[in-house]
């Protein structure tokens, strides 16, 4: 099938906007009526036709769009991307990932022509063509973890691994949810999820640390996780947090429904195989409550879990003041009848809403 | 979830270097490139000894960078289990075989200012690769290696050749000893150690290193245990609702696998874990021979890894 790509934004008009294909496929993460952290892995080994798992790095409508405020956010503070010195082999681990995903996964969109070191590397969307000397820095106009992440979706942590442990020692981080790639750096994986409550008392890093460390080359793992972003921000860092904290008191009765988003972050993790380092992409996919309301069993368990997710969780993802007034709008869809299991939307089995 | 998909591959040489260590050479069977990795990865080459699967790791010791072919190199054991007999009297050219995916426990910490190599004997094989990665990405690097003599001195014509100031050979047979303390005064802040041969020469590393001052951080060894023979017992694996003998001569985690039950494995040799299972009951006594679980965790009788440890006495429940 052939992507058309859109052209929209991410700040100022907030033009970004789902097709019908887009919310079809969007990844819902609630498997069921009600949310707590778990490690929740499973293998990253393709998935259900179109879906967002189908691909090793998803491609969808939003790509040029999204590489355009990419390169915005890198041009207005560099720091958003660095790469500790002995990170540019993992670099080229990553490169060398994507491009030979990419060309292999969407080779009407991209394609790799490779003679030993000599590499070029055509990007049709973006309309790129370079040729370039594998491992050689010099002949990429940026390093190649940063060359590689301003042409692919998601943000990317390269984790070096060492001691036991994982260590944020390289990054392009520009979708984040509110924390900060230059504050993280060098630190281990027990730092920088310091401030995430609760899962450290129910010993979720312990063991996700174990599982993240022993991922295999040949065997990529994957999970979702989320938060909630008021208008469709990607950039939704802390050094930017005087812009978009305050549009969270923007939202009226009227406006929350197109305002509010669910944000959903498809995080995967492979093996690079010549450095050993560890590639952790947090891919963001964002969608409106009005446009998955649409979708009868997600609008019932939305409200089922928003409602009943607990204050520190509410407080910790940063819309605890907000809460009542996403129940009043999502309660005016939620019928009550039971939802079955599992993330699928399920529209040929789910009733349609009896309200709303 | 045993790991990442297997890898088949065809035997292209058998080359004996000297009594005891002869090099295999794998290409992909029906052609294709192999995954490429990263100096100090090893493979567990799978065998099958007639009815008996057999599956040993070996590090791979070819070229990081070329994805045309593996190679390991096997030092025959005349006691062990019999894994490595098979390699030296069964394995021939144009065998296919099983490979899994690389798995690196012993990798390169790439800050380092300087890579210093300890190898005793076999362990040369990790640092072959290493020593590949480290001209290819332009790092600094010394290598002492001992060899019983020079006859049986595996790889030492190439490394001594090639790497004429970077090379440092020593023979038992003529008592030539690394100076270690020596060694540890001439060495750059910054300087990582690496080494990978007889458990006593890791210890005396170790040991040294410590007496010394530097930081455990800047030391590394691998040290793959063999599972050992032993009394055979029984275990109920209580999630799959079965009841499996463990023979003399097989491991426990052989046993698991034998009895159709998918228990995940990385190493197989007691390091990294990944096999790491819980005990839900038992009456009698583990013999704990991992070096992955503390001496409280063996001590709490919660906790075994099947892939070198075993059991004597009456019941062992594992939740598996």
């Amino acid at each position: 099938m052939t992507l058309q790509f859109n052209d929209e934004t991410f700040r100022d008009d907030y033009s970004f906007h789902n097709s019908d294909r887009a919310l079809k496929r969007f990844p819902f993460p609630f498997h069921e009526d009600s949310y707590m952290y778990s490690v929740n892995m499973e293998q990253h080994q393709g998935g259900p036709a179109d879906s967002i798992y189908e691909k090793r790095f998803d491609v969808d409508e939003h790509y040029v769009s999204e590489m355009r405020d990419r390169a915005m956010v890198l041009a207005d503070d560099p720091l958003r991307c660095q790469s500790l010195p002995h990170m540019t082999l993992a670099g080229w681990d990553l490169l060398e990932l994507i491009m030979v995903s990419k060309s292999e996964d969407y080779p009407d969109l991209f394609e790799l022509h490779r003679d030993g070191d000599q590499w070029r590397w055509v990007n049709k969307p973006m309309g790129i063509d370079d040729s370039f000397t594998f491992l050689d820095e010099a002949t990429l106009p940026y390093g190649p973890m940063e060359y590689i992440t301003r042409q692919t979706q998601g943000d990317f942590c390269v984790l070096d691994q060492r001691d036991d442990n994982l260590w944020m020692d390289a990054g392009t981080i520009t979708t984040q949810a509110d924390w900060s790639l230059d504050f993280d750096l060098g630190m281990n994986f027990f730092e920088w999820h310091a401030p995430v409550p609760m899962a450290h008392e129910k010993g979720i890093f312990v063991r996700a640390l174990k599982f993240l460390l022993n991922i295999q080359q040949g065997a990529p793992a994957r999970r979702l996780n989320w938060t909630l972003t008021v208008n469709p921000l990607l950039d939704t860092s802390p050094e930017n947090y005087h812009k978009w904290g305050i549009q969270k008191t923007s939202m009226t009765p009227e406006t929350v429904g197109a305002k509010q988003h669910l944000r959903v972050e498809l995080q995967t993790f492979f093996r690079l195989p010549r450095s050993n380092a560890l590639v952790f992409p947090i891919r963001c996919y964002l969608c409106s409550f009005q446009d998955l309301t649409k979708t009868p069993k997600w609008a019932r368990r939305l409200h089922r879990v928003i409602r009943d997710l607990p204050d520190e969780l509410a407080t910790y993802k940063g819309f605890i003041d907000n809460r009542p007034m996403m129940l009043d709008y999502l309660s005016q869809f939620d019928d009550g009848l039971p939802t079955s299991l599992g993330i699928w939307p399920d529209l040929d089995t789910e009733p349609a809403l009896q309200k709303g | 979830m045993s790991g990442a998909q297997k890898i088949a591959v065809t035997v292209t040489a058998v080359v004996p270097l000297n009594d005891l260590v002869t090099r295999f050479e794998f290409r992909r069977t029906g052609g294709g490139l192999l995954p490429t990795f990263s100096g100090g990865a090893h493979t567990v080459v799978e065998m099958r000894d007639g009815d008996t699967p057999r599956m040993n790791p070996y590090s791979l010791m070819s070229d990081p960078m070329d994805q045309t072919s593996y190679a390991i190199s096997v030092r025959r054991d005349d006691v062990g289990r019999g894994g490595s007999l098979f390699m030296h009297n069964n394995v021939a050219v144009g065998d296919e075989m099983v490979i899994s995916n690389p798995v690196n426990l012993f990798s390169l910490d790439l800050r380092a200012k300087k890579q210093l190599f300890i190898a005793g004997g076999i362990g040369i094989t990790p640092f072959l690769a290493q020593i590949k990665q480290m001209e290819r990405l332009g790092g600094r690097w010394e290598l002492h290696y001992t060899c019983r003599s020079e006859a049986l001195g595996s790889y030492v014509d190439e490394l001594t050749t090639q790497h004429p100031n970077e090379a440092n050979v020593y023979y038992d047979d003529q008592d030539q000893r690394i100076d270690l303390k020596a060694l540890l005064d001439g060495q750059p802040i910054g300087t990582h150690i690496y080494v990978c041969g007889p458990k006593g020469m890791i210890d005396w590393v170790r040991n040294t290193t410590a007496a010394e001052g530097w930081p455990r951080e800047g030391i590394h060894y691998e040290e793959f245990l063999a599972p050992q023979s032993g009394k055979p017992f029984e275990v109920k694996l209580a999630i799959s609702n079965k009841v499996i003998q463990v023979g003399e001569q097989e491991s426990l985690l052989e046993a698991i696998e034998r009895s159709g039950v998918d228990a995940p494995y990385l190493c197989r040799g007691g390091a990294c874990g990944q096999c790491e299972t819980r005990v839900i009951d038992y009456t009698g006594n583990f013999i704990h021979r991992d070096h992955w679980l503390d001496d409280a965790e063996h001590a709490s009788g919660e906790k075994i890894m099947p892939c070198v440890s075993r059991f004597e006495g009456k019941t062992l429940v594992l939740d598996r």
